[in-house]
């Protein structure tokens, strides 16, 4: 008895201190989809994403985010995060049919977020703002493809 | 020799407790306490003002729900508030996506990954009446049984009106 919990209870100890690490401080992501092009390709990135930011409430506009998607929870979906509460957002409503634009105050406990390719994206002009709850963590460092190792680009003018 | 052993296998048995029980509570089930009245009577049924803490109802809250976020009428959660994320409600589910729900002024529509919270208590009960549909992802964990006192130790029933809600 004794033994068996010996061995047995440092691989539960190293099982959960994994959980631990990837549920508050930070894991890799693989993403996918047109919507962040040119930051982000069509075919897949890898990303390290970090959790400390979202807790410690340094997120900043300008920061590439994964939140669970208001649409459907058990999906996280990747945006750039444009602006906090109480900011004030002008944003193109439909780009591909017309120029009209909207400005909106982000309401309080929310962010709001835009894919960087507007064209093919659903992001906070289609399903509002998104609350803040919802964010999980701060993409900071690209893994993959190896051409675009390093920090993540700003967003495109 | 003897005191910096003693000390870094106390520091290491701290750290494997500390480490698999934060597991265990974010992963299987954890006990929350419950402040308020907006769930009277399921929860804090008499508000004693002079020694809240002491008499607030604790729960227990499962987490296995979370894997895929299925909840049906009447269950009772935990989610973070949509106003402030730092803050927890705990909040009867009315109405899943899909549904129509019937407040005062009108009727509302349900939205994909949404729900309808409210209160058991519905005269103090800051719920979707106020701000709205809530997203499932905003989910913590669903309420299962009532721990403390001893003396209403129970589960938690599923408890549905189906008079204001029409489903989709």
């Amino acid at each position: 008895m004794g033994e068996w919990s010996s061995r047995v209870i440092p691989i539960v100890r190293g099982l959960c201190l994994l959980y631990v690490t990837h549920k508050y401080l930070g894991t890799t992501v693989v993403t996918y989809g047109p919507s962040m092009l040119p930051t982000l390709g069509i075919t897949g990135n890898v990303l390290l994403m970090e959790r400390i930011s979202t807790r410690t409430g340094k997120l900043r506009p300008g920061d590439v985010v994964f939140f669970r998607s208001p649409e459907n929870p058990r999906r996280v979906v990747c945006k750039r995060l444009v602006g906090m509460e109480g900011d004030q957002v002008t944003y193109v409503v439909d780009p591909k049919n017309s120029d009209k634009c909207n400005a909106i105050v982000v309401q309080k406990g929310h962010v709001w977020v835009e894919g960087d390719n507007i064209y093919n994206t659903k992001d906070s002009r289609n399903f509002g703002a998104v609350p803040y709850g919802l964010v999980e963590g701060k993409a900071f460092w690209t893994l993959l493809p190896r051409k675009d190792f390093g920090s993540l680009a700003p967003k495109p003018k | 020799m003897g005191t910096p052993s003693v000390l870094w296998n106390v520091a290491k048995k701290c750290f494997t407790v500390g480490v698999i029980s934060l597991t265990v509570s974010d992963l299987f089930s954890s006990i929350v306490p419950v402040r308020g009245a907006s769930m009277s009577p399921t929860f804090n049924p008499k508000t004693n003002s002079l020694l809240e803490s002491l008499s607030d109802d604790r729960v227990l809250v499962e987490k296995l729900c979370l894997s895929n976020y299925k909840f049906s009428h009447g269950d009772v959660i935990v989610f973070c508030s949509p106003d402030n994320h730092k803050e927890k409600h705990i909040k009867r589910i009315v109405g899943l996506p899909g549904d129509w729900v019937g407040t005062i002024y009108d009727v509302v529509h349900i939205p994909e990954g949404h729900c309808w919270v409210e209160g058991d208590n519905l005269a103090s009960s800051l719920d979707s009446r106020s701000f709205g549909p809530v997203p499932l992802g905003l989910v913590k964990g669903r309420v299962t049984h009532i721990l403390w006192p001893p003396n209403r130790v129970s589960s938690v029933e599923r408890k549905t009106s189906r008079n204001r809600v029409s489903p989709s």
